[in-house]
């Protein structure tokens, strides 16, 4: 099975680590401990999913830390990037 | 542990041995590329700043033309200047000489103009160069090493693998003894209160947050979101979503030890242990402020695969995305795409990319120097006039 890694236990996404085809199985790791997820659209290597529902105006966590906030309600499976999550820093265009 | 280098006059340690013409200003290039051309072994620092340039541009682009000039690596250095720009040739040649390092001026305005300065800096050189062949390689511990770090042309693997392993690389360094500088003040943006933590003390608390507030300030002032520019388009393509994610793994290449000091960009620390350049992340101008702060060897830590050389300081390319060590393994020194097929830890990775530090600094070509990959870029703050 493909491999994705959470960083930390309260990440809300998880890093793929191959290209992965939608309603493919991965073995997403967090250490030692493993769960299984269904992905649900084409994503790439490198790019990231949620592991639960993420609402629109919610934050993104990895490394367990703030990464930016969602712009659209977000499933589980669904590739989290630049279309459905924003920066909260260095916007210079919302002053 | 030892490593082998040539003693300076001052007591510090290059682990290259170049003899550098260095133009005090963007106007004397052409000659200093003239006599490069006369002489190939030599390193022709060619850049664009040194005059029209107001407050502190002027005093940064200064601050790193002599940061550049003592760099350990360069035993002799001939510094151009035309005669006429506000940083000097003779200011320049008064500061590298703090190092008693071979230093010598050539001034194009001077009487004769061109065709007496060319020969008069072939005999600079030639005497250099002869003077330089005679110092001999001997062993030394890591206390006089100062070690450059750089993340570059970034993915999601760099956070993951590449960062952390050079991290490992990077408190070895400092339980040696030596002395470790990364940057890149936008990179830090979203992750400057993990930083911030292991300041060694709350002037440089304050310090860290001031880079950061002032660089995002700047952000803002442009009336731009950051994204496009920082993340760059590569990141994106590589998974990198946000500023912040990008931050977050980038801290990591600095290893876990206590934060020193915060430091200009192209300033010389004058104390051991790990720093941060307040800087831009931007390649040639974060290799030419890491070559300035004395750095002689720098890591640069890659998801992308970039080619990446500076040309004082040796570049030990490192990356963890298994894709770019197979289609770019000629731009990659240490390849650690082991960690992500689970057949290497972090730890043991950068205890690879430590024993690829020692035997570059000891004489082994990396494949930028090999290219001969690099250029120098001093990073501009104001207009030029």
């Amino acid at each position: 099975m493909k491999i994705a890694i959470i960083m930390d236990p309260k990440d809300n996404v998880a890093t793929l680590l191959s290209d992965v085809e939608k309603d493919e199985m991965v073995q997403a790791r967090l250490g030692e401990t493993s769960t299984e997820e269904r992905i649900q659209e084409l994503i790439r290597f490198g790019h990231k999913f949620a592991l639960s529902r993420i609402h629109k105006g919610a934050n993104v966590v990895k490394y367990g830390e703030i990464i930016g906030r969602t712009t659209q309600d977000i499933d589980k499976g669904h590739h989290v990037h630049v279309h459905n999550v924003e920066s909260l820093r260095g916007r210079g265009d919302k002053r | 542990m030892k490593i082998t280098g040539y003693v300076r006059p001052d007591g510090s340690v290059g682990y290259r041995n170049h003899i550098a013409i260095l133009p005090s200003v963007s106007c004397a290039n052409d000659v200093a590329l003239r006599m490069g051309r006369m002489y190939p072994n030599v390193l022709v620092l060619a850049h664009r700043q040194g005059c029209g340039q107001l407050g502190n541009d002027k005093d940064q682009a200064a601050r790193t033309l002599v940061g550049l000039g003592k760099n350990p690596n360069i035993a002799g250095v001939l510094v151009v200047g035309m005669g006429c720009e506000s940083i000097t040739a003779q200011y320049l040649a008064d500061e590298i000489s703090k190092t008693k390092k071979m230093v010598k001026t050539l001034v194009v305005l001077d009487k004769g103009g061109l065709t007496a300065a060319l020969p008069k800096g072939a005999k600079a050189l030639d005497l250099m160069l002869r003077q330089a062949s005679q110092t001999k390689r001997i062993p030394f511990d890591l206390k006089r090493l100062t070690l450059g770090i750089k993340c570059g042309l970034t993915d999601t693997t760099s956070g993951i693998t590449s960062n952390p392993a050079t991290g490992i690389a990077a408190d070895m360094v400092i339980e040696s003894g030596g002395t470790v500088i990364f940057g890149e003040t936008p990179e830090i943006i979203g992750a400057e209160h993990i930083l911030a933590k292991r300041a060694a003390s709350r002037d440089v608390k304050e310090r860290l947050y001031r880079a950061v507030n002032d660089c995002e300030e700047r952000v803002k002032a442009s009336g731009m979101d950051i994204r496009g520019a920082n993340p760059a388009p590569g990141n994106i393509a590589g998974g990198i979503t946000t500023i912040e994610e990008k931050s977050l793994g980038a801290i990591k290449k600095g290893g876990r030890k206590p934060l020193q000091g915060v430091l200009s960009y192209g300033e010389i620390p004058k104390r051991k242990g790990l720093f941060f350049m307040d800087g831009p992340g931007r390649t040639p101008e974060a290799l030419t402020g890491l070559s300035a702060t004395g750095a002689q060897i720098i890591i640069f830590s890659t998801g992308g695969g970039s080619p990446a050389g500076t040309l004082i300081s040796p570049v030990i390319k490192v990356t963890g995305n298994p894709h770019t060590a197979q289609q770019l393994g000629g731009h990659i020194d240490v390849d650690i795409s082991s960690i992500l097929r689970g057949e290497e830890t972090v730890e043991k990775a950068g205890g690879r990319i430590f024993k690829e530090l020692l035997n570059v600094a000891s004489g082994k070509a990396t494949k930028a120097e090999t290219f001969g990959y690099g250029m120098i870029s001093i990073w501009n703050i104001g207009p030029h006039m």
